[in-house]
């Protein structure tokens, strides 16, 4: 009885509260106002099964989910456990190389630019999810690898397997070139920064016009060439799928061997904490910059085949909205879990495809699944195993987990 | 030197509106030390309740400052509403979490309601009305500092007062005070810091509207976009001042608004944007405590 009433009242004040922007609609020029009584009604019923729901959820969290999470979970057996894991990377491996032939070429578009956001959320997970350092502007150092192979190329010719490289050390050299600067910063001034420098490297690019031909951008960028043999554009599509395959393995290879090393251990010990991390011997400078110069040089290297792929690119690509969509992709995959970044870049960059009746309402239900994730789901979709050890009795046998 | 002039009172009238928004990011920071990525929408959807109202009583025949008055108060009513729903829904169950989780949070927040604002209204610019009467006695200095820009800097300043002696002579002042001191130590004390959190948020909003509605009148056009650009200055302001700090709040508004005003006039305007984040990034590397900020020994 307490919920309902408490229900009711949720439901009254959301209703209150959306009145004026979802009711009223003025047309300043005409000097008429529409009424949509009918959204009211939406709010209303809307809002009274969310607090239920949210009720739901709270009490669960209160409850606590740590038992569950103390077990060892599917995607933990498939992962760590050789019996699985190898059987499903080779179906998968297999899917993913037959894929192009059993549909058309606009899926294989779609499917490239998810992939571009799998290395792109992997990449920011070495920063944000490994070294805990929240970085806002990650699409500029993608826009400095997507402008470096088309301007490099426009203006000197040098073909894409020049470029790729080329894309990844300026990726590297302007990741440096922000973590210099912000390594004595806190969390949210980070943030804050980062977010300023995406900006600023925006604003160049789109009024520099003697340098990026400004909001217009660069037509006419070269396709990727078969070992100095041209290729034409649908099979150029083909091309570039097979590489991002190739560049997605080669990334969670690199990854995942990083996450498990000296320099991968550091950044999980400087996000739990800097302070002991600097009492423990861990240069804090050179942790950092690595963690950005890393996770730079995967944008920068995506930025080359991105442009490659659209053979066009102009400063519009490059707003703050895309370092949020790849920041929630980091945040609902669960931030330092490989499977769950990569899992989250499928959902949120195909599903919004398939379901074209709601692509419009696609950015709403990234933000709010970002503050419910937060609330609900700190640790994202799928958690990050970190490896742990358990003592099992007197007779020594310690196991890893 | 007329020119020097105008830009001068350009950038007054930029600081006062970056000083208004910038008091919310600077008292909830103070608080909770959480970076309000939402509040930039607050200006906006302040903004946004504004443009409703106005027009709907312009059509029904209302004008002159009655127009300006009433919108105004259902623009701070309404963008109170919203400071405290955001603040219960998307950080109140983030208290106890790591710093990273509230920041992520907000962000979402933030990409929520420019998004909901965008399909309840449109994605167009809208033309504002200006609500300001041309006063008669601006007439001779019109052509440098016209009446809004009059009513901008006088509005800020009265709310700066009033602020200060809230926060410095209230019960209510003393209370948030010493949350933004010692979080446990105020609990302790006997004050219900939730609550001084959440008034907290609403006095930040309404500020927040203020700027939003004046602004808006001032330009003479809104979209669900403004909040964005609008919240990442008046942050860097904040910062600017040294964040924490309400004093600090208005000299890094100010601060930013003079730099921004002479640099676009002598400079270029292309590359307005660009000197606020250079700015930005300048002040924290060389003085991340910002102007009147104090540099905190950090304890184990």
């Amino acid at each position: 009885m307490k919920n309902l009433k408490q229900s009711i009242l949720i439901s009254l004040w959301f209703i209150f509260l959306t009145f004026p922007l979802m009711v009223i609609r003025v047309n300043t020029v005409e000097q008429e106002v529409e009424w949509r009584w009918i959204n009211m009604a939406f709010i209303g019923v809307g809002a009274f099964i969310c607090s239920y729901i949210w009720r739901y959820l709270m009490a669960r969290k209160e409850k606590g989910g740590n038992e569950e999470e103390s077990k060892t979970s599917w995607h933990q057996t498939l992962t760590m456990d050789k019996r699985y894991a190898i059987p499903a990377a080779a179906l998968i491996l297999t899917l993913a190389i037959i894929f192009p032939n059993i549909v058309s070429e606009y899926r294989i578009n779609t499917m490239i630019s998810a992939l571009i956001y799998v290395v792109l959320g992997l990449g920011l997970n070495i920063v944000v999810g490994l070294a805990g350092l929240l970085d806002l502007g990650y699409v500029a150092f993608y826009a400095v690898g997507a402008y470096s192979y088309a301007l490099l190329n426009h203006h000197f010719g040098l073909s894409f397997w020049a470029c790729l490289p080329l894309g990844a050390l300026l990726g590297a050299f302007f990741g440096i070139l922000l973590g210099i600067p912000v390594l004595r910063l806190r969390g949210d001034y980070l943030a804050i920064v980062t977010l300023g420098f995406g900006e600023i490297i925006r604003l160049i690019l789109e009024n520099w016009n003697e340098f990026s031909f400004g909001p217009s951008g660069i037509a006419n960028i070269s396709n990727p060439t078969f070992f100095g043999q041209e290729i034409s554009r649908s099979s150029g599509i083909l091309f570039i799928y097979y590489l991002m395959i190739a560049l997605v393995i080669f990334t969670i290879f690199v990854v995942n061997r990083l996450q498990n090393s000296r320099l991968g251990r550091s950044w999980v010990a400087l996000r739990e904490d800097e302070i002991a991390c600097q009492a423990m011997g861990i240069d804090r400078m050179k942790t950092k910059l690595a963690a950005f110069a890393l996770g730079a040089t995967w944008a920068g290297m995506v930025g080359v085949i991105f442009a490659a792929k659209t053979s066009f690119i102009n400063p519009a690509s490059f707003t703050f909205l895309e370092s949020a969509i790849i920041l929630s992709i980091v945040v609902l995959g669960g931030m330092g879990s490989i499977l769950g970044v990569i899992l989250a870049a499928f959902v949120l960059i195909l599903l919004p495809e398939e379901l074209r009746a709601f692509s419009e309402y696609r950015m709403l239900i990234f933000g709010a699944s970002m503050v419910l994730m937060m609330v609900f789901r700190p640790q994202g979709i799928i958690a990050n195993v970190r490896r742990s050890y358990e003592y099992h009795g007197l007779d020594g046998a310690e196991e890893a987990k | 030197m007329e020119y020097f002039f105008e830009l001068f009172l350009g950038g007054l009238t930029r600081g006062s509106i970056y000083a208004l928004i910038a008091l919310g990011y600077t008292m909830v920071y103070g608080i909770i030390e959480l970076i309000n990525f939402a509040h930039g929408e607050i200006y906006m959807i302040g903004a946004f309740t504004a443009l409703i109202v106005a027009s709907l009583l312009t059509m029904a025949g209302m004008d002159g400052m009655a127009v300006l008055a009433l919108s105004m108060v259902v623009a701070i009513i309404y963008a109170g509403a919203y400071g405290l729903t955001i603040e219960k829904i998307a950080y109140k169950p983030l208290r106890q979490a790591p710093r990273l989780s509230p920041l992520i949070s907000a962000i979402g927040m933030s990409i929520f309601l420019q998004n909901y604002v965008l399909l309840a209204q449109t994605s167009d610019f809208l033309p504002f009305p200006s609500l300001v009467p041309e006063f008669s006695f601006m007439e001779p200095y019109e052509h440098i500092f016209s009446s809004s820009e009059l009513m901008i800097v006088v509005v800020t300043a009265v709310s700066m007062l009033v602020l200060t002696y809230l926060i410095k002579f209230t019960k209510m002042g003393k209370a948030m005070r010493a949350s933004a001191q010692d979080r446990t130590m105020a609990m302790l004390a006997g004050i219900n810091v939730n609550r001084i959190i959440s008034t907290t948020f609403i006095i930040g909003s309404t500020l927040a509207a203020v700027g939003g509605v004046l602004i808006a009148s001032h330009i003479g056009q809104i979209n669900f976009y403004i909040g964005f650009i609008a919240g990442i200055k008046a942050f860097t302001a904040a910062v600017l001042g040294g964040i924490g700090s309400i004093p600090g709040a208005v000299l890094g508004s100010l601060v930013l608004g003079w730099t921004e005003s002479f640099a676009t006039g002598y400079v270029s305007s292309d590359y307005e944007d660009v000197f606020a984040f250079t700015l930005l990034v300048l002040i924290l590397i060389f003085r991340p405590a910002g102007i009147l900020g104090k540099t905190k020994t950090q304890k184990v």
